[in-house]
Formats: C-alpha cells, sequence, structure tokens
C-alpha cells in the first residue's frame, strides 16, 4: 500500500516527530532560520491547530468526550483543513512547509488509543508525502525528565488519562509516552524517517539536520526552484511568524 | 435476506463494542437533498412507537460533539472537500458510539435520517477516493435495512424549487463550482451524488423506494417492510 500522496509541488515538505520533550520544536525552528537566513520562503504547520475545529476540539476535550475513534478523526479532520487550505497551496508557490508534528504523530498516538493500525493508516491517505521526516529518538526517562522539569500540569488528554492505565497523572503520562515510544520505533522503517540521536547536543542535532537536508534538498536548495524571498520579505517574515 | 443478529461492522470493528449486546434494530433512510426523507423518519417514528417499539431518531450533523463545529464551518468560506467529509465522518463516529450503539444496547429502534451512504456519495462526488472513504467509514454497523428514496435530478430540481424556492450553497455543490451558478452546479453535483448512491444500492443491499410516488405510498411501502423485520 504506497502511503501517502507524493508531492509534486515545487515546493517541499520537512516534517519532524518524535515523543514529547525530545526537543524536535526547538530542532525545527533552528532549521526554519537556517532556511530563511538562505532567503527561501519557509511557511510553519502545527498539529492541531486548524481554527476550523478548535472550537470542537475543546469542547471535547472539556467534556471528556472523545472515543479512540473521534479523537483520531477529529485531528485527521484538523489536519486536512491544514493541508487544503495552507499547506498543498504554499507548496505550489515553492515554499518549505516546515510541519511539526505530521500524519506519523496519528500513526503513534491514534494506535495507542485504541484504533487499527490499518485504519488509520488509510485515514491519512490523502496527505502528502514529506520530503524529508525527521524522527527525534530519545529515551523515554530523558523525555519524561526534560518535560516535567520544565513546565506545568500535564493536561488530562496529554497524558493519557483517557486509556486508563494509570490514576496518577504522572505515571500515565509515562506509560503513555513508553507506549508511543514504542509506536515510532516500530515504523521508523516502514515510513522511512531520518532518524536524529535527541541526546546529543542541541548543535549536534541541528549541524546533523541541516546535513541531511543539503544532501537530501540540495539541488532544489540553489537551483532557484523553490520560493526565494528579498531581504525585506524576510524582515517581514520574522516580525510576524505565521503558524498554522 | 435481511443480515440476521449479532450486527456487524463492515471492516473495521469499533474498539470497546460487543456486538452481542446489539439488541435493537438499525434501520436506515437514505437519499438526495430533499427527496422526503425527514417526513417519512418521522411518520415512521410516530407509527413504531405507536406499535410499542422505543425509537431513538438521528441524522447527519445533528451529534454533541461535532454538529455545532460543521454548521459554524458550513457558513464560513474556507471548508475544503476532505475536510468536509472528514468533520462529518467525526460527527458520524460521535453519533454511532454515543448515540446509536447505546440505544441498540437498550433494544431501541434506531431510525437515522440518512448513514454513511450519503457521507460517502458527497465524498465521491467530490472526486474523493471511493476505497479511502469506504476504508474510513468502515467502522460503521452494517444496518438491518437501508431504504434509499431514490429519484432523478429533475424530480429533486422540482422539490427545490416548490419547497424551499432556492438554492442551498452546498446541496449545489457550489464549494466546487461544477457549474456557473447554483442551478447549474446543482444539476451536476446532485447528478453525481444519484450516481455514487446507485452503484452502492447493490454492494449495500440498498431496498430502492420509487420517491415519485406520493408521501403515503411511500409510507405504506417502508412500513410494510419494516414490519417484517420485527
Amino acid at each position: 500500500m504506497p502511503l501517502l500522496v507524493p508531492n509534486r509541488h515545487r515546493g517541499k515538505l520537512i516534517v519532524v516527530e518524535g515523543i514529547d520533550g525530545s526537543g524536535k520544536s526547538t530542532q525545527l525552528s533552528l532549521l526554519s532560520q537556517w532556511l530563511r537566513s538562505e532567503r527561501i520562503g519557509v511557511a510553519f504547520s502545527e498539529w492541531n491547530s486548524s481554527p476550523l475545529v478548535r472550537e470542537t476540539t475543546r469542547r471535547g476535550k472539556k467534556k471528556n468526550m472523545f472515543t479512540p475513534t473521534t479523537f483520531s478523526l477529529i485531528h485527521a479532520t484538523d489536519f486536512a483543513d491544514r493541508l487544503e487550505r495552507y499547506i498543498v497551496p504554499l507548496l505550489k508557490a515553492g515554499a518549505v512547509v516546515c510541519a511539526d508534528r505530521y500524519a506519523y504523530t496519528a500513526f503513534a498516538r491514534d494506535v495507542v488509543r485504541g484504533v487499527s493500525r490499518r485504519w488509520v493508516r488509510n485515514l491519512y491517505k490523502f496527505a502528502v508525502r514529506p520530503n524529508l521526516a525527521f524522527y527525534f529518538r530519545v529515551p523515554l526517562e530523558v523525555a519524561i525528565g526534560r518535560i516535567l522539569g520544565g513546565r506545568n500540569a500535564i493536561k488530562y488528554y496529554e497524558a493519557g488519562m483517557d486509556l486508563g492505565l494509570s490514576r496518577n497523572v504522572e505515571e500515565s503520562f509515562r506509560l503513555f509516552q513508553g507506549r508511543i515510544l514504542d509506536e515510532y520505533e516500530a515504523m521508523t522503517q516502514e515510513v522511512g524517517f531520518h532518524v536524529i540521536d535527541a541526546t546529543g547536543s542541541i548543535e549536534e542535532q541541528q549541524r546533523q539536520m541541516r546535513d541531511i537536508t543539503t544532501k537530501e534538498l540540495g539541488e532544489n536548495l540553489h537551483n532557484g526552484h523553490l520560493l526565494r524571498a528579498s531581504q525585506g520579505d524576510i524582515d517581514a517574515a520574522q516580525a510576524a511568524p505565521r503558524v498554522l | 435476506m435481511l443480515p440476521k443478529q449479532p450486527l456487524e461492522f463492515y471492516s473495521e470493528a469499533l474498539p470497546e463494542v460487543s456486538r452481542d449486546e446489539l439488541q435493537g434494530k438499525l434501520i436506515v433512510i437514505e437519499g438526495p437533498d430533499s427527496v422526503g426523507r425527514s417526513t417519512q423518519v418521522s411518520r415512521l417514528r410516530t407509527w413504531l412507537e405507536h406499535q410499542g417499539h422505543a425509537v431513538l431518531d438521528t441524522g447527519l450533523a445533528r451529534g454533541a460533539l461535532a454538529g455545532k463545529g460543521i454548521q459554524q464551518a458550513k457558513e464560513g468560506n474556507t471548508l475544503g472537500p476532505v475536510t468536509m467529509t472528514l468533520f462529518y465522518a467525526t460527527d458520524f463516529a460521535d453519533r454511532l458510539e454515543n448515540e446509536i450503539v447505546p440505544a441498540l444496547r437498550a433494544g431501541f429502534v434506531v431510525l437515522t435520517d440518512r448513514y454513511i451512504f450519503s457521507l460517502m456519495a458527497r465524498a465521491i462526488a467530490r472526486n474523493e477516493d471511493r476505497v479511502w472513504i469506504e476504508k474510513v467509514a468502515g467502522f460503521a454497523l452494517v444496518p438491518h435495512a437501508v431504504y434509499y428514496l431514490r429519484a432523478d435530478v429533475h424530480d429533486l430540481l422540482t422539490r427545490v424549487v416548490l419547497g424551499r424556492g432556492a438554492f442551498d450553497y452546498w446541496e449545489s455543490g457550489m464549494d466546487m463550482r461544477f457549474g456557473a451558478d447554483m442551478h447549474d452546479s446543482f444539476i451536476r453535483y446532485q447528478t453525481r451524488v444519484i450516481r455514487a448512491l446507485d452503484r452502492m444500492a447493490k454492494r449495500y443491499n440498498f431496498i430502492v423506494v420509487d420517491a415519485n410516488q406520493t408521501p403515503d405510498q411511500i409510507f405504506r411501502e417502508l412500513r410494510r417492510s419494516i414490519g417484517k423485520l420485527f
């Protein structure tokens, strides 16, 4: 079964994946700054951020209305909206679209929640296949340490409390993330992740990311295939970063 | 032959649902927009209740989770075709899991104004992949009976003009701009929807009912057939 639709557009799609606390967002942000400094048009898209379904997601979470199936479907709806309205038009325009989490997040999380691997892979078949998919591999304890040390209370669904793994939020979070980690590891070959060792220094990880990007997209980065911006455009874009 | 208990899923079992405990009957009224489904559903409900059956009636985009969101999305101007399909699928799953399955467990007759078939027909009419949407909707339960109120596009057109007296943006498929104006787009879009439903008829064991009969005739035909389910 061919996984996802090949990207036939001028632009390129780069995605990062990994469990919470793997450092993927930091790395993607650094990569996009570098691409911007090369005067390439860059756009961002974040998982679960579509304004169209925001109210529905909020209602479902607040009242604990979600089941594994509806949780999976509402995230796919969110994803479809960002893809149809934002990602594909930008790829057509020749931009590099950087996505913080992609369909693979659903392949991992939704399966842990109880939907079948086969069903969720079919669900995202309309998605554009990324040109580069980075997976930030990190041992569970390292990621947990980063999360627990860094911020406030973990939310109900974030901790996978809906799975009933444990009544203790921290313990539930640990078990949930552990299972997600297993799903990511199991799909690494299947989806062709570029695996980054996320225990390395931030600088070392970023160097690897840039090397891989140059190697895989090198020609496109320099032959004018991608959208090029003037310095003025870049300053304006940095003043008002668009996140969807 | 109508399927016997226990009810089955099309291709994908819902997590946490045991088919053996589903005691009620699941009856679907399908058909394109404006074909007269809701009139029949409300008459059937009254009739079934007279017979002593407890009835749950439900329909597209009426769920507690996603119903409002879908209405709001349709009022805007940025709802893409795949997004719309998946939003409706979310609503369907919510109603299936939180309304239909509990009602079937409790022995109700569930009467649903449209099911996955309209959802799939609309997706197919918008050039989405048939196999994709069939698999997405594969967690649906196979109903005890699916009645397909069939009319051709010119009958629908007459009903729209004589009924509401105006074209609806979504019922005309204007999001896809199938034609220069609402009328042209309506004809092309509804033709595609009807064709998609016709193609499902055999595969999904639809009982085809001619929607050009009078409402009384249709009601009698449905009643006769539904009576045999008990």
